[in-house]
């Protein structure tokens, strides 16, 4: 008997402290998995943000470093212009990369680094709260939002990756979903393919991926999928952007 | 005959894979682990088709399959 579904060798054997259900732990295997598949995990550098992923290190097992909140893309820069011959990655959720860390990310997309960038965005900010998020959908409740999102006093959701495809020196962007079996397995290609694109020098990637947050929407994790794909696929449409 | 093992103390009860196994073959466990929580247990060999949804939708990576 065949062993046809094992743990990914990037990925270490300990239990996360995720909430039941978070997409932060499916992430963290597609990544650990295409890592292993490429054999790139003596070169790999990750860049773990703040937020509910601020341990990242802790799980990956391969080279990471942290970042001040937000900044994950100006340390990956560095990196990546002093290691070259490194693949750097930053794993940044909606909180760091949408929020406090829009002026990085859209520097560094702007500069055109080779840099490869994985975007969660659940749409809230899981790990201060459950407030709401740039991303929070309309009428979606957070603990700020008590009853709603509303445009009028908080705007509306940021769609970071449709901005960022006007940029030249973007070269791909996908988004994808963690809401489905089918689509855990085109997010894995997505993340393939950036992490591919990096090595062949073809420049900035980015791959947002929709990922379930039940603690902060109140919902279960089952539930949390069903939202993912009949609500928020609906205001970040999946594919790719560019 | 395909099976799979679960990783009981590290499973969070989520029960995502119960949602997807087409055959039923994954069910609560009724004894708690050492988080304290219900994890899921394998039912039976003969209903298992080796198809790995479990695993590839399990947030944790609890689950191996054998086929």
């Amino acid at each position: 008997m065949d062993k046809i579904y094992s743990h990914p060798q990037s990925l270490r054997d300990v239990s996360t402290h995720y909430c039941p259900g978070c997409g932060h732990g499916l992430a963290h295997r597609l990544i650990a998995e295409v890592v292993d598949e490429l054999k790139i995990r003596e070169r790999v550098i990750a860049v773990a943000p703040v937020g509910c992923a601020v341990i990242a290190y802790d799980y990956w097992d391969f080279d990471c470093s942290e970042a001040a909140h937000g900044r994950a893309l100006a340390v990956a820069t560095a990196i990546k212009r002093v290691r070259p011959q490194n693949i750097v990655f930053t794993y940044q959720g909606d909180g760091d990369l949408a929020a406090i860390g829009t002026n990085e990310t859209i520097h560094a997309a702007n500069r055109g680094e080779n840099l490869t960038v994985f975007f969660i965005n659940n749409a809230v900010y899981g790990m201060t709260g459950g407030q709401m998020a740039p991303t929070t959908l309309l009428n979606q409740k957070t603990s700020t939002t008590p009853s709603g999102r509303c445009a009028q006093s908080q705007g509306y959701p940021l769609k970071i990756s449709e901005m960022l495809a006007l940029l030249p020196g973007v070269k791909y962007i996908e988004r994808v979903s963690l809401g489905s079996a089918p689509d855990i397995i085109k997010a894995k290609k997505a993340i393939k393919k950036a992490l591919v694109n990096q090595m062949e020098g073809v420049g900035f990637s980015l791959v947002e991926m929709l990922s379930p947050c039940p603690t902060y929407w109140g919902l279960s994790p089952k539930e949390s999928l069903d939202w993912i794909q009949n609500t928020m696929a609906k205001e970040f449409p999946l594919g790719v952007i560019k | 005959m395909p099976k799979i093992t679960i990783d009981k103390d590290k499973c969070k009860g989520c029960l995502l894979c119960v949602s997807v196994c087409p055959q039923g073959a994954i069910v609560i466990n009724e004894e708690l682990n050492l988080r304290g929580i219900k994890p899921v247990k394998f039912k039976s060999e003969g209903k298992c088709v080796g198809c790995a949804l479990c695993a590839l939708i399990c947030p944790d990576c609890c689950i191996e399959v054998y086929k």
